[in-house]
């Protein structure tokens, strides 16, 4: 074993996705490189930069390859240990080594860690094993043979059947079926026609397209050469929100790279088939991400949405039929075009086939990108996957869909993830965000907090979404502060019900969905709120006051010399105190407190 | 012509196709409020107030974007398109100054119609309103964005009729406002002045500045006429009051120029009643004007017209006439000098 390693130059894949790039992955391949040089290894091994491995919560994450090997959370004190333990001593370091928050036991590769076991990674599958910024890598895990067989060995018309064929379904969140709506645009007659890939990833904790096209651009590129030949395109933007540089460095690259390589241009791989790929940085704009807004971002106007029909197959980018997909689901394509739609549609359930992608975040151990067969159950996803909720705590909520989702609650946890059965409880795959809550989170704030966000980004124009919003987060506020009425209920459904049905565009219509699902699920705590004067969860500070146990009070004064506003008075003769007027319920004495002498309660 | 057959409201009727289904509910003379749509600028189907109830689609569409089809099922009175549409007008008149008083739209704003037909009042929904300073910094139009409902109108007519794109939307969600770039003031933007956004504003929001406090819609008797500045031959309705012009407002219905005018039609109708204009006539004596008598002026003018034709010819006089004239005046101008003094020497300030 030992001497066959000495063989092959072995690699250290550092994960430089942004989450690890912020958490100093950089300064850990600076590091690995001089270490490398200085013990002379650099024969035997390279350190490779790699896009997102998915595993946020533990990074910076390495992995050597070829064993696999796991370490999380590396800080640049441990290079040197590991350059010296790893490929002179051929030991592992415990220490770095990721333990199952569940079990306490340590795994030894990231194929075996309970984050990895249940995922199947399809889109994912380059991530965090290649260089992105190096299309030979792309290349040497079957890059471009998708579109080698779409342009060698069908014609349009067979692309898009086998795309029909594979079921797959749009990840940007409606779920439409990606070959039909190929097949409309294809069918629209024109001179012109456009590919579009929708990159303007904006939900809060949604970070599943920016894993890919940091780590796998060339994957994006390939879809949408697919998708293009198989409508009839020659030309294609990627509207990628400016947040994220470094998706569109790597893109750029990509893009130049697969250029140079022949794959973009004039005549791909002597087919005849042309094509020309642009990349626009959105401004920011979570309405963006609206395919109409997004046109007409592109196209250099303010990003409001417009009435559908026409739909963009017929009249799209600069009135010529134009095609969207988000960036998960081109992604897929070259995988269903290699491996064939057959193989695709072993994956997910009747309806929902093959995989999606999540990002798993909130209270929960295992934060990061996850990419699971569709129909798995969200049990499965928080608690095996993600290892359960953080300590110790207990389960509440999750969020899924994003702004446009809802909060489901423990007793749906063993619903299939799947297009049809989150929209029947009231919620909506989304682009993929799963926020986790435990029992801290108050179900009230939070649904104020997403309507705030959806208020804050409508783009103005229609009513119902542009004012509608704004009343829904001013009522839940209210609540949030002990001013609610039961009367604010009716007023909450009432204006949800006409936001949906009357708004124009999908942000709008979807934007009450967190208060509905709240309503439904966690009514009770709109009420304690309403009708008790209480905040269950202890969130809401308008319901919190502090007290001094003096049965408990060592008299040590660390109270009073963090308090930030000196609500708290006493010495040594008199008893500790806190004068609720001038107390701004900031919870540092709680925090400071050594003998739990300092009482919160959710009571006013 | 193809024609189609839907139900609406329960009645089968009989539709152009092509149309859309506000269209075909106003050709059956079947009411749907709007506030965005204007007939000759693109629907943005923003306002939402024109929602319908159409078998076989989820949500309500807003019936001024959605193409009539042949079958299509609506209904555009059940309980559920009522909610919405009063909702929406709930929600608008909770942003909106309740001043209607003071209001230059008092009497024809389309708002304060709804609210009235919908039994719309303004303690629904309690919580902030728009407040926006006033620009008043130009003579012709004042701007109260406090007011502005944000249906978009004024922007398709400054960009769609006008083709200035002067005015846009900016800001983000409740906080969305329309204005010229970098919210200046209007006479700091590149505004024309033509007043196409005044025509087209269905609230308070975009008011004529010369009309403010100078009559109520049902005091004013409109009288239409050919605007005299120039030979386009744009026609608009003088807004009378008590005898008195008190301002222009476009018509639709004008066949040049439809609602569109420029600065001096709509708003260069001041000189009518200016304290300045000269109410007799002066005649230039010993290099100074002193006012006369029309006996006075009228006979020294007729002496020296009859004195130069008969010693030099008609065709040495020559007539400039003016845009401050009425048509009639210079109608009469042209006439004078060609039936009696016997040339075709006119001119007129605005020929060009």
């Amino acid at each position: 074993m030992k001497q066959e390693k000495g063989k092959e130059k072995r690699k250290i894949l550092v994960c430089a996705g942004t989450g690890c790039l912020s958490t100093g992955a950089l300064s850990l391949i600076q590091e690995l490189n001089q270490e490398i040089e200085a013990q002379g290894l650099t024969e035997q091994v390279t350190v490779v930069p790699t896009g997102c491995h998915g595993f946020c919560e533990q990074g910076p994450t390495l992995i050597f390859e070829p064993e696999q090997t796991l370490y999380v959370q590396v800080k640049k004190q441990d290079i040197s240990e590991i350059i010296d333990k790893e490929f002179k001593q051929d030991l592992r370091i415990e220490r770095l080594l990721y333990q199952d928050p569940l079990t306490g036991k340590k795994t030894e590769t990231f194929a075996n860690t309970n984050f990895f076991v249940k995922q199947e990674r399809i889109v994912l599958q380059n991530c965090g094993f290649i260089d992105p910024e190096n299309i030979e890598d792309y290349l040497a895990r079957d890059g471009y043979k998708g579109l080698m067989t779409a342009l060698k060995q069908k014609s349009p018309d067979e692309v898009i059947e086998e795309v029909k064929k594979s079921g797959l379904r749009g990840r940007g969140g409606a779920g439409f079926p990606t070959g039909l709506k190929w097949s409309f645009c294809r069918q629209t007659h024109a001179d012109k026609k456009y590919v579009i890939c929708n990159a303007d990833e904006g939900d809060p904790g949604a970070f599943m397209d920016r894993g890919v096209l940091e780590g796998d651009p060339h994957s994006v590129i390939e879809g949408m050469l697919i998708g293009a030949y198989g409508i009839g395109s020659d030309e294609g933007y990627i509207y990628c929100r400016a947040e994220y540089p470094l998706a569109i460095k790597h893109l750029k690259k990509a893009i130049k790279d697969a250029e140079e390589a022949g794959f973009l241009g004039e005549n791909i791989l002597g087919s005849g088939f042309n094509f020309k790929l642009y990349i626009r940085a959105g401004a920011g704009a979570f309405v963006c991400g609206e395919e109409t807004a997004l046109m007409a971002s592109i196209e250099g106007k303010r990003g409001m949405p417009r009435a559908r029909p026409p739909f963009p197959a017929q009249k799209g980018l600069w009135d010529k039929p134009t095609n969207i997909n988000n960036v998960e689901t081109w992604s897929s394509v070259p995988h269903i075009l290699r491996r064939g739609a057959q193989w695709y549609t072993q994956y997910g359930t009747e309806k929902s086939k093959g995989t999606k992608i999540f990002a798993l975040t909130g209270k929960v151990n295992n934060t990061g990108l996850v990419e699971v067969p569709m129909g798995i159950t969200l049990r499965e996803i928080i608690f095996d996957i993600g290892g359960g909720i953080q300590d110790n705590k207990k389960y509440k909520a999750v969020q899924i869909g994003g702004p446009s989702g809802g909060c489901l609650p423990e007793s749906l946890l063993d619903l299939a993830v799947d297009y049809e059965s989150l929209t029947s409880v009231g919620a909506m795959v989304g682009s993929g965000g799963l926020v986790v809550m435990d029992e801290t989170t108050c179900m009230v704030d939070i649904a104020r907090f997403f309507v705030n966000f959806s208020q804050k980004e409508s783009c103005g124009k229609c009513t119902p979404c542009r004012e509608g919003n704004k009343r829904m987060f001013e009522i839940l506020d209210r609540i949030t502060q002990g001013k609610g009425q039961l009367e604010d209920l009716e007023k909450l459904e009432k204006l949800a019900r006409v936001i949906k049905d009357s708004s124009l565009c999908g942000l709008g219509q979807n934007a009450p969905n967190p208060v509905l699902a709240s309503l439904k699920y966690f009514r009770d705590e709109f009420l304690s709120h309403i009708l008790d004067n209480q905040c269950p969860a202890g969130v809401c500070t308008a319901f919190l006051s502090y007290h001094i146990d003096n049965e408990l009070c060592k008299k040590c004064g660390l109270c009073v010399k963090n308090c930030p506003v000196n609500a708290i008075s006493g010495d040594k003769h008199t008893p500790y105190s806190i004068d609720l007027e001038t107390c701004i319920k900031c919870g540092i004495c709680v925090e400071k407190c050594k003998f739990a002498a300092v009482v919160r309660s959710g009571k006013e | 012509m193809e024609w189609l057959t839907l139900t609406i409201d329960g009645k089968e009727v009989s539709v152009p196709k092509g149309i859309t289904v506000l269209e075909a509910c106003r050709q059956h003379n079947i009411r749907i409020p709007t506030l965005c749509h204007d007939p000759s600028l693109t629907n943005t189907a923003a306002c939402r107030l024109c929602v319908v109830e159409i078998e076989g689609i989820r949500n309500l569409p807003a019936s001024c974007v959605t193409i009539a089809t042949q079958g299509m099922v609506i209904r555009t009175g059940s309980d559920r398109v009522k909610e919405a549409r009063k909702t929406i007008l709930e929600l608008l008149v909770a942003n909106h100054p309740l001043d209607c008083m003071t209001c230059q739209k008092m009497g024809n704003c389309s708002l304060a119609q709804y609210a009235y037909e919908y039994g719309v009042s303004g303690d629904v929904f309690q919580g902030d309103k728009r407040e926006l300073p006033l620009d008043d910094s130009n003579p012709f139009i004042i701007r109260d964005s406090s007011k502005c409902i944000l249906c978009g109108k004024c922007v398709r007519a400054c960009q769609e009729e006008q083709v200035n794109g002067v005015l846009d939307f900016f800001a983000r969600g409740f906080q969305t406002q329309v204005g010229p770039a970098f919210n200046s003031k209007l006479a700091e933007s590149e505004c024309v002045f033509c007043g196409s956004c005044v025509a087209v504003c269905p609230v308070g929001a975009l008011t004529e500045r010369q009309m403010a406090g100078k009559g109520r819609p049902w005091e004013i008797t409109k009288v239409q006429t050919t605007c005299p500045y120039c030979g386009t031959g744009c026609n608009f309705d003088l807004n009378v009051r008590e005898g008195k012009v008190i301002g222009v407002t476009s018509n639709s219905d004008a066949p040049v120029n439809g609602r569109m005018l420029c600065v001096k039609g709509r708003f260069g109708f001041d000189l009518i009643h200016n304290p300045e204009r000269l109410t007799t006539p002066l005649i230039k004596k010993k290099g100074k004007f002193v006012e006369a008598s029309w006996d006075e002026a009228l006979d020294l003018v007729a002496d020296k017209f009859t004195e130069i034709v008969q010693v030099h010819g008609p065709d040495t006089l020559a007539a400039l006439s003016s845009a401050h004239c009425t048509n009639e005046e210079n109608y009469l101008m042209q006439k004078f000098m060609r039936a009696v003094i016997g040339t075709n020497n006119v001119d007129h300030c605005a020929r060009t």
